[in-house]
């Protein structure tokens, strides 16, 4: 803001060094100008359109419109037109979108931060408005500079578990996309011409960008951009890795899954929440305790300890684990009685819907609901064993969901009942 | 005085746009809507005038101290900072014991692996000056020393 009157202002300005920032020649580096704005426009443009789309469909991924229990955002309205049933192939479409979405967003951090500086002075400029069309734009600039920093902060935060942000993950980062794309596209439809123009024309604009009283330069522009390129490139190897096994997760320094599996052997690879940290008491999973109920046709049910389960025909199936927080598994081999077999085990020789309710005790997702195309998908399993051994409890002992392309919230672990019926 | 209109494909364009943003809002605003927006403006405000000013001055003062040898400082200092601005939650320790709990993983390693590679990064930088400082003196004829 501008402290003193317009006077001290002046003096300061004639001294060489202005103290308002209000003052173009506030603004002294020599870098500022329409053309490095534009390369970075022009990525983030790229970029950003596709973490809305991966977005999107990691959302879909969710069937939020099968079940209020997949729901995390009931008024959604409009918002979810493009809701489709997701498929279960290719088996590895959400571990591909997911490593994508999350990857690419830590990736271009640096490109926003560089932007956001590039056209710093621009938020002090004077008039505030010349005209409406201005003045709406600049409050666009408000949903856009906050909406991409509330997406990138709460995205950032949510894969590191720091749930800090005000309510729940889910309504927050997709509402907030939604603001923030609106202004995105505004943005990106008033900008393009002139991006193009300073792009194509390869020379410089008169533009407040540039700084009528630049500092000598420290480094080129072409150096600049490289510096930006590798500080994506740092976060880009530093975090890739935690979506795949062995030696490139230990790529990941410091991605939250990157490192060391936790363990080894056949249950050795990586845990979304463990059987603690889920509240699942090792009295109810016991060979004794446990039983799978299963619902079905005009309420038949039929409860199944473990020793029953295993004389049902049993198959096998490689798929990955892939988590909405941009981490995965290889595929693992997983062996276990088909869901659609239990479908057919209550009357349902046509595979509906499932409901699916876990022994754990906290988590959004301790139940669940799987579309009629899941069911129906012969590598979709009640799994028993992983690998060759018995499931793990952090894995789900003693019996967990899998299905090919779905987010691992909805591999439910430690299944208590299931319930199929159109839902 | 009449304020001028502008453009009225563009304020077309910025209306459909708030409207938009107007119906997500809300939306986004259901739960803890003082919350929300503290966060969504309070981010627009921390970055621009705290987080920006500050990695500003510290590149200013950084210029007066190191000179022209400024980016064999700048390059490592500022992409250890990046990893530190993103990873902070882990390599702070301030998620250790949820994320050992849900993840059954070590939360020990991210400060010292953070260190590990801010040394590369200084590490490599100094080689880089060392080597290149090398060549220079070679390339230069013995007259000019």
């Amino acid at each position: 803001m501008v402290r003193g009157p317009v006077s001290t202002v002046a003096r300061a300005y004639r001294r060489g060094m202005p103290r308002s920032p209000f003052a173009p020649s506030f603004w002294r580096s020599p870098l500022r100008g329409p053309w490095l704005t534009s390369v970075l426009g022009v990525v983030l443009l790229g970029g950003i359109t596709v973490l809305f789309v991966t977005g999107l469909l990691s959302y879909a991924a969710y069937n939020p419109d099968l079940s209020p229990v997949n729901d995390k955002t009931p008024d959604k309205g409009v918002l979810g037109f493009y809701l489709f049933s997701w498929p279960t192939d290719p088996h590895w479409l959400y571990r591909l979108n997911q490593g994508v979405h999350v990857t690419l967003g830590i990736t271009l951090i640096p490109v926003l931060l560089a932007k956001l500086w590039s056209v710093v002075p621009k938020l002090f400029t004077l008039p505030p408005a010349r005209s409406l069309a201005h003045a709406l734009e600049r409050m666009s600039l408000l949903l856009l500079v906050g909406g991409a920093l509330f997406e990138f902060v709460t995205g950032v935060l949510n894969v590191q578990l720091d749930y800090v942000f005000p309510g729940s993950f889910y309504p927050l980062h997709f509402y907030g996309a939604w603001v923030f794309f609106s202004a995105f596209v505004a943005h990106a439809v008033l900008k393009m011409p002139l991006a193009r123009r300073n792009l194509r024309g390869l020379r410089e604009e008169k533009t407040e960008l540039v700084s009528p009283n630049p500092a000598p330069p420290t480094v080129s522009r072409r150096g600049a951009l490289w510096f930006v390129g590798s500080g994506s490139l740092l976060l880009f190897v530093t975090t890739a890795g935690q979506n795949f096994d062995g030696v490139l997760r230990r790529t990941a320094l410091l991605a939250p899954h990157g490192g060391a599996e936790p363990g080894s052997g056949p249950g050795g690879f990586q845990i979304n929440k463990t059987a603690a940290y889920a509240g699942i008491d090792p009295g109810e999973t016991s060979e004794e305790a446990w039983r799978l109920v299963v619902v079905g046709r005009a309420g038949r049910t039929v409860r199944l300890g473990r020793a029953e389960l295993l004389q049902l025909p049993l198959h096998s199936s490689a798929l990955p684990i892939a988590c909405v927080e941009g981490w995965s598994t290889s595929d693992q081999w997983w062996r276990g009685v088909r869901l659609r077999d239990l479908a057919a085990l209550v009357g349902y020789d046509d595979p509906p819907d499932v409901f699916v309710e876990s022994l754990q005790r906290h988590g959004a997702f301790r139940r669940a609901a799987l579309r009629a195309n899941q069911v129906a998908d012969p590598r979709s399993l009640l799994a028993l064993s992983v690998n060759g051994e018995d499931l793990t409890p952090d894995h789900g002992h003693p019996a967990r969901i899998i299905v090919p392309a779905a987010p691992g919230v909805l591999n439910t672990k430690w299944v208590a009942r299931l319930t199929f019926g159109d839902l | 005085m009449r304020i001028p209109l502008g453009n009225p494909l563009q304020l077309l364009l910025l209306v459909c746009s708030f409207a938009l943003a107007g119906y997500a809002g809300v939306r986004l605003l259901a739960g803890d809507w003082f919350g929300v927006a503290l966060w969504f403006v309070g981010a627009a405000v921390v970055h621009d005038v705290v987080l920006l000013p500050l990695y500003a001055a510290a590149d200013r003062a950084l210029v007066k101290t190191a000179g022209r040898h400024v980016m064999y400082v700048r390059v490592p200092a500022a992409l250890s900072l990046l990893l530190l601005l993103v990873w902070f939650p882990l390599i702070s320790g301030q998620v250790a014991d949820r994320y050992a709990s849900a993840t059954g993983l070590s939360p020990d390693g991210f400060p010292a692996r953070w260190l590990l590679v801010t040394a590369v990064l200084f590490g490599g930088s100094a080689v880089v000056f060392v080597v290149r400082r090398r060549r220079d003196t070679k390339e230069r004829p013995p007259a000019v020393h």
